[in-house]
């Protein structure tokens, strides 16, 4: 894959001061955004963050109090018809018909579109051949975001917006739908999904725009934010009784920043066999006991908590 | 393109999911269907038409004299006569047991006693009265003969099947709109649909189509039952019962579609659906005339939707009246569904 820049690629939205404000909530801050053709782009942050409003103004299903949002070159206040035969949506809670068969759904959603899919090529392409014809109140939760999918895509759109696809699902369900994802990228869709998942966002993501009380805070390919924070290694612990100060802390060898997360202290580390030994030395000299030690790679998590003091997954 | 067939159009589509939800759910089925056929059956066996009852009455016991009078009496078959003394007649008397004690004075001199606001009272009083008089000797200058009929149409059954058709109508109606789309809206179902290119006049249009499609049943199953087991009359034209039927349907379902308009619970929408039904089972004289309640509040009754399809109805069924006769019921029904229908795609939330 390789990465698209704003140079090489025409916009397939383009977000300009966009601004939702709910009674005393300002939903979205005047952000603008845009998202490349062919590119999956994916907006990361905390429940409440504005990334559903966001999305669902570019789903011409709200009306922005501000701002422009210009879609496939198109106006959602005077193409609105047009557009909606171009796109496919998964809404973040959907629940379709349980009396309907999967079959008897996707004919349905089939025929609102002008040029579509095959019901049989669609349910090849999200595995659900052999769901067809059960109802749809008897799928598991990722047969049924599968099927979700699939009412997305049988329109054969060309841009795609997924709203939280894999929340409230098991791991196991998460990964397929991920490689589904991951097939639709390559076939030249343009993407825009929302998630709380630094993991997912990692995974699916060319570029990430990371959003916190309706703006957005860091936008980048997820190599280069991570890269940004100038890290490499986190370390994470907790002590019993006394702990260590922040001054004595920073002056630790190859620590870049020191926070405290509750009971832990994180310290982002540059090298990290530099400066856990002397970690543990300090402790050890204080006589200060550790309950609990960790080390990982820097991740979007961290960016999120670099940029925020906050967890994505805090409340 | 999908829409070259009919089976691909969207309109069929979402007219056919409405029919598969329904068919998919016993217990609508049961409701809809079976319900207005046990609730007519008991009803029509409740009331059904019998043998007059035999009126009883008490003689007060005075030897040959009551003799006589019971003698006399045995001739009616209305009549049954016990005799006994005057303190047993009197209790059987004060307890609904007899309508009448007669007691016997004399040969020539007889006296009636009996609840005078009771309309069992005076039927025994004129039936005694004959029967006595004519063992006396009393002979009747004017020959008269009796001739019996029970008219079919007249019997509460045939007033009744008009009424619980159209009554079936507005509940199928009123829920069958209600349910689906509130349900949709509260699972977020309606919002997904409007993400997609669907039109949101076929939406609601496919609920309209599907009442009428379902009217076959409605009509079919009510009227032919009641023909069939009761032999109800249908005097008007079958083309004038589905017109009105029709008018109904869509006017209730546009009643529905104004109740669902905002709504996203099943229990708000069954309070109000109650709400709007429960005063209609009651005023539009489904049950009984509605002529029974004062004249003040008519003009209101016969402003309901209900009111007009009843009336209609019976109009069609019973007198075989023609439909140019029926303006005022259609005109009513007609208001209801233009006002509604405006109502509701004014009011209605997609989200």
């Amino acid at each position: 894959m390789t990465l698209m820049t704003a140079a090489d690629a025409p916009l397939a939205l383009k977000i300009r001061q966009l601004r939702k404000v709910y009674e005393q909530l300002v939903a979205v801050d005047s952000i603008d955004l845009d998202v490349y053709t062919g590119e999956c782009f994916g907006l990361l942050g905390p429940n409440g963050a504005g990334k559903t409003t966001t999305i669902e103004i570019c789903e011409g299903l709200l009306e922005p109090d501000g701002g422009t949002v210009e879609l496939l070159g198109r106006d959602w206040r005077t193409q609105a018809g047009e557009l909606r035969q171009l796109l496919g949506i998964q809404l973040q809670e959907t629940t379709f018909s349980e009396k309907l068969t999967v079959a008897e759904t996707l004919a349905l959603f089939r025929s609102f579109y002008r040029r579509s899919l095959e019901v049989p090529e669609l349910l090849r392409m999200v595995q659900l051949d052999e769901k067809r014809d059960s109802r749809v109140g008897k799928l598991s939760g990722g047969q049924k975001q599968r099927l979700a999918l699939a009412c997305a895509l049988i329109g054969d759109p060309q841009f795609l917006f997924l709203d939280e696809p894999t929340t409230g699902l098991d791991p196991q369900a998460r990964r397929q739908l991920w490689d589904l994802i991951n097939e639709l990228k390559s076939s030249g869709r343009t993407i825009l999904l929302t998630t709380h998942y630094m993991d997912e966002a990692e995974k699916l993501c060319d570029r990430v725009g990371i959003m916190d009380r309706g703006r957005v805070i860091a936008l980048d390919t997820p190599r280069q934010l991570i890269a940004s924070l100038g890290v490499e290694q986190m370390v994470e612990y907790a002590t019993a009784g006394a702990t260590l100060e922040p001054g004595v802390l920073a002056k630790l060898q190859g620590v870049r920043a020191v926070s405290s997360l509750g009971n832990l202290t994180q310290l982002q580390v540059a090298e990290l066999h530099q400066t856990l030994p002397a970690l543990l030395d300090t402790l050890a000299e204080r006589g200060i006991p550790l309950t609990e030690l960790r080390t990982h790679s820097a991740t979007l998590e961290d960016v999120f908590v670099s940029l925020t003091g906050r967890h994505l997954r805090d409340e | 393109m999908n829409n070259s067939s009919i089976a691909g159009h969207p309109l069929y589509q979402l007219t056919k999911i409405r029919f598969l939800e329904f068919w998919r759910e016993p217990e609508a089925v049961f409701w809809t269907l079976f319900f207005p056929i046990l609730l007519a059956t008991g009803l029509g066996i409740a009331f059904r038409n019998h043998a007059p009852d035999v009126i009883k009455i008490a003689i007060v016991e005075s030897g040959s004299k009551s003799q006589s009078v019971a003698s006399a009496v045995a001739k009616n078959p209305g009549l049954s006569a016990v005799i006994c003394d005057e303190q047993t007649a009197q209790r059987a008397l004060a307890t609904g047991k007899v309508a009448l004690i007669v007691i016997p004075l004399s040969s020539d001199q007889v006296v009636y006693r009996f609840d005078d606001t009771n309309p069992d009272g005076h039927a025994a009083r004129a039936l005694t009265d004959d029967s006595v008089q004519r063992a006396a000797g009393r002979s009747d200058p004017v020959q008269a003969t009796n001739q019996f009929e029970t008219e079919a149409g007249s019997r509460y059954i045939d007033f009744l099947l008009p009424g619980l058709l159209a009554m079936n109508i507005m509940g199928n109606g009123i829920w069958g709109v209600c349910f689906p789309i509130i349900d949709a809206r509260r699972k977020k179902l309606l919002k997904r649909m409007v993400a997609s290119p669907m039109s949101r006049t076929q939406y609601l249009a496919s609920f309209l189509l599907s009442r009428l499609l379902f009217l076959v049943f409605d009509i079919s199953i009510l009227v032919g039952f009641g023909h069939l087991a009761f032999g109800v009359p249908v005097r008007g034209t079958l083309a004038a019962i589905v017109l009105i039927c029709i008018v109904a349907a869509l006017s209730f379902s546009a009643v529905g579609l104004l109740i669902s308009a905002r709504l996203s619970t099943n229990e708000a929408a069954s309070g109000v659906a109650n709400a709007v039904m429960l005063p209609m089972w009651i005023l539009s004289g489904v049950f009984f005339s509605a002529r029974r309640f004062p004249d003040v509040v008519q003009p209101i009754i016969h402003a309901l939707p209900l009111t007009a399809a009843v009336d209609a109805l019976r109009s069609v069924m019973l007198e075989g009246a023609p439909v140019v006769s029926l303006g005022s019921e259609l005109a009513v029904l007609g208001a209801w569904l233009a006002v509604s229908f405006v109502l509701a795609v004014q009011l209605f939330r997609w989200r």
